[in-house]
């Protein structure tokens, strides 16, 4: 009897395999004639018009950092708790409402005029502006901080699915609490920059800026390279500076300043159209704060204790408790760390779009999620650089492919990826437990 | 508001008995349904000052042929249940002939089968789907109008005012493919600005919760047209102003009603133009006779409800004179052949009962929104 069953069974299997095998080939040719597609149609609209290509990858890469900040959160958090934090994108929100207050109500942002009434102007908003980055960041860690106590703490032991669940709960309450008059109201606000918006084009930028960027990254680029060759050579100092916090700063910074800058500072003209793109301080503040978070973070994670404390909670939370880690402190610093980054985010993207609401974190916390999955989840650069893949994708959807299908291309992202690279671009393998 | 609801119904209350004890002749019943709680309460409270200050006017001067008018007010919530109860209220209950309302078209459409079904007559201010006064089959409601115009005409004005006032040869058009009311004036703005020889440089749709635009924003950058038509609620239209300027886009920036808000953006929105029912700043007679009694009357400026609102009581009332009795089909095929110079404009009606009259359009610029032209179609 037990033979009769098990060879039905064998073959069955064997004939799925087989089936799974060809069905495995045809979507392979399928995913290699899309992208094959995607490659053309944007290669045909380059060599159309070169010029509005390039502006939307910048409008990309603009979009691309500011998910990378919210991406980042989304990845620590999965990292050290195995929890998909869909209220994210709901603390982003109160970072950028928060801003809005300090703003709008409390002037927040020209305090030193208070204090020092004859400081110039330049300074004061720039000193304005930090403070009330920071002060959005300090209110979006603290609410993570209550969210992680109230909702997810006491889910700890529970299966994971509960606080999953829970997450989302969360998520709806933070929205539509928000909504009540009390709170932020169900209004589409208009949000009042701490800074005046300016586009930069063409004479605009000094050409010393320019030059002065492709320097800097440069010496960045021959230090990297030079400590890599020379660790190689067994140099060990040289390993820990080549992953020196201000290296990679250097490096990723100048690097994306120098092709942006070079990009909107030539003026060409060919065949009567002129080569002038432009960009905004908020797109450069943008990219400046994105990169810097993003390092330090980096350093943060690698270079400190509660980093390491958080590395060794993510990698066996129970041994880690063994070897006197104290797991709950390192995964609430992990909260106030993502939602800090979240809140600055938020004030970012409100400063980029000019306008608060109540739900204006669920997309973007979408998408960030999708971007940290696309980099591989749990990993830090694999964030930063899922995020800026996803708006490029967006943008050039958008630019060139269909608009109304944006979203659509974007979140087939996910499907493809989970398809083809389950584990992202970063991520590692999912690690047998032995 | 409670309070207010009261001081109304004191109001309709001592009305009544002061009617009772002067009329010797009957009086003309009229209600009015209007929204007066709810998320859309201020649009109710206006539609009913409006078309209060017109009964009060009419009855000053002496009635409508010879009779007081009598005003029942209910509120009908902007839902469909709320509404049909209570034109089922004032029609059989209070023995009402003449519904001025309701303000939403999701309402007004079902009141107005009751209407129909009862020969009763429905003029309503403020709704603008067509299927208020055209049933289902195609034919025309026989007693069933509007004060307002269509959505679809707002599109035509504008095309109309970029062509002529603003001499546009080129337009690019944003909307919004799941939005019905940007999709109808989107759409009409496009036939008539290429049927009065302009061109559509650019056409690009999104979603409602988009709030990057840059990709479209850069293709209009790229074509360079003299307006974009921007025909969304002013929330998406802050975001698209914002960016475009941000940009570098010069082109000037066109819309329908749905900028009319005090939420709008008035900095990134400089220089741009929009069409509307109605301007508090219109030089004419009527509308600043109409402003100033208004404003003295409920301390605050008329907003393009209350105007409607007076416009729909005064078509209604001008239409019993002609007709000279107070009987629903004998008033609507006044209103067919007649002209009514009113706040918003001199109305005629066509065969599906729109009003055919001028839109005006207004320009926000240095922070406050002015009276531009008044443009017919």
């Amino acid at each position: 009897m037990a033979q009769t069953f098990s060879r039905p069974a064998k073959n069955g299997a064997m004939m799925q395999r087989h089936n799974g095998m060809l069905l495995n080939r045809f979507s392979q040719g399928f995913f290699i004639l899309l992208g094959l597609f995607v490659v053309y149609v944007l290669g045909r609209a380059f060599l159309q018009n070169p010029k509005v290509f390039v502006e939307q990858v910048l409008n990309g890469l603009q979009l691309g950092f500011i998910y990378a900040l919210i991406a980042l959160g989304y990845t620590m958090i999965y990292g050290i708790v195995k929890l998909i934090n869909f209220a994210h994108g709901d603390v982003f929100m109160v970072g950028a409402f928060t801003s809005f207050y300090a703003v709008a109500t409390l002037q927040l942002h020209r305090w030193p005029t208070w204090l020092f009434p004859g400081v110039s102007e330049g300074l004061m908003i720039l000193i304005g502006t930090v403070t009330v980055i920071l002060t959005a960041m300090l209110f979006s860690a603290t609410l993570a901080v209550v969210i992680e106590r109230f909702a997810y703490k006491p889910l700890r032991s529970k299966p994971r699915i509960a606080a999953l669940i829970t997450a989302i709960g969360v998520s709806f309450f933070v929205e539509y609490f928000g909504a009540l008059p009390f709170a932020f109201t169900n209004n589409y606000i208009t949000y009042p920059r701490p800074f005046e918006v300016n586009v930069y084009s063409g004479e605009m930028i000094s050409p010393l800026l320019v030059v002065g960027a492709w320097v800097l990254f440069v010496i960045s680029l021959l230090l990297s390279g030079w400590f890599t060759w020379t660790s190689r050579h067994g140099n060990v100092q040289a390993q820990t500076w080549k992953r020196h916090p201000l290296l990679q700063f250097g490096l990723l910074f100048f690097g994306f300043m120098a092709v942006v800058l070079t990009l909107t500072g030539v003026k060409i003209e060919t065949g009567g159209k002129v080569w002038d793109l432009s960009v905004s301080n908020v797109m450069l503040i943008i990219m400046g704060a994105s990169i810097l978070l993003q390092t330090l973070l980096q350093y943060v994670v690698s270079h400190t204790r509660i980093g390491k404390a958080m590395r060794a909670a993510a990698y066996d939370k129970a041994v880690a408790r063994l070897m006197g880690i104290n797991v709950d402190g390192v995964i609430t610093a992990t909260f106030a760390l993502g939602g800090g980054l979240a809140g600055a985010a938020g004030v970012l993207y409100a400063t980029a779009f000019k306008q608060v609401h109540h739900l204006m974190g669920i997309i973007p916390g979408l998408k960030a999620f999708v971007a940290a999955v696309v980099g591989g989840i749990g990993s830090i650069p694999g964030a930063f650089v899922g995020s800026l893949i996803m708006g490029q994708t967006e943008v050039l959807a958008a630019g060139f492919i269909s608009t109304p299908m944006r979203d659509a291309v974007a979140f087939s992202l996910l499907i493809v990826v989970l398809l083809v690279w389950p584990q992202g671009i970063f991520g590692e393998p999912p690690a047998e437990k032995v | 508001m409670r309070s207010r609801v009261f001081v109304m119904l004191a109001l309709v209350v001592s009305m009544l008995v002061l009617s009772a004890c002067g009329g010797g002749g009957g009086a003309v019943k009229i209600a009015i349904l209007a929204p007066l709680s709810g998320d859309v309460a201020t649009f109710g409270q206006s539609t009913r000052d409006g078309a209060m200050l017109a009964v009060e006017e009419w009855n000053a001067k002496g009635g409508v042929n010879g009779k007081q008018i009598e005003v029942v007010v209910e509120d009908s919530q902007c839902a469909a249940e709320a509404a049909v109860s209570a034109a089922n209220k004032v029609i059989d209950q209070d023995g009402v002939k003449f519904i001025i309302g309701e303000v939403c078209s999701s309402a007004s459409i079902p009141v107005s089968e009751i209407a129909t079904a009862k020969t009763v007559f429905q003029i309503s201010p403020t709704s603008t789907n067509p299927s208020v006064t055209v049933g289902e089959d195609g034919t025309t409601k026989p007693t069933i109008f509007r004060a307002c115009f269509i959505d679809p005409f707002q599109g035509k004005v504008g095309a109309k005012f970029a062509l002529e006032n603003l001499g546009a040869k080129t337009a690019a058009v944003f909307l919004d493919q799941g939005n019905d009311y940007v999709r109808g004036l989107a759409e009409v703005f496009i036939a008539e600005f290429e049927a009065g020889g302009g061109q559509v440089l650019v056409k690009e749709t999104y979603t409602g919760d988009d709030s990057d635009f840059s990709a479209i924003l850069t293709k209009v950058k790229d074509a360079n047209p003299d307006v974009l038509y921007l025909p969304d609620y002013y929330s998406t239209v802050n975001l698209i102003a914002a960016q475009a300027k941000e940009k570098g886009i010069t082109a000037v920036m066109l819309g329908g009603d749905g900028w009319d808000s005090a939420d709008l953006d008035r900095t990134a929105l400089d220089g741009g133009y929009f069409t509307n029912h109605f301007s508090d700043q219109d030089t004419r007679a009527i509308v600043q006779d109409f402003v100033k009694k208004y404003s003295d009357k409920y301390g605050a400026a008329p907003d393009a409800l209350a105007a409607l609102a007076y416009d729909a009581a005064n078509i209604l009332f001008k239409g019993m004179e002609d007709a000279g009795k107070a009987d629903p089909t004998a008033v609507a095929a006044a209103l067919e052949k007649g002209t009514f110079d009113v706040v918003s404009g001199s109305v005629s009606y066509d065969a599906s009962h729109n009003p055919v009259k001028a839109a005006v359009v207004l320009q926000v610029k240095d922070g406050a929104v002015n009276y531009v032209a008044t443009v017919a179609p």
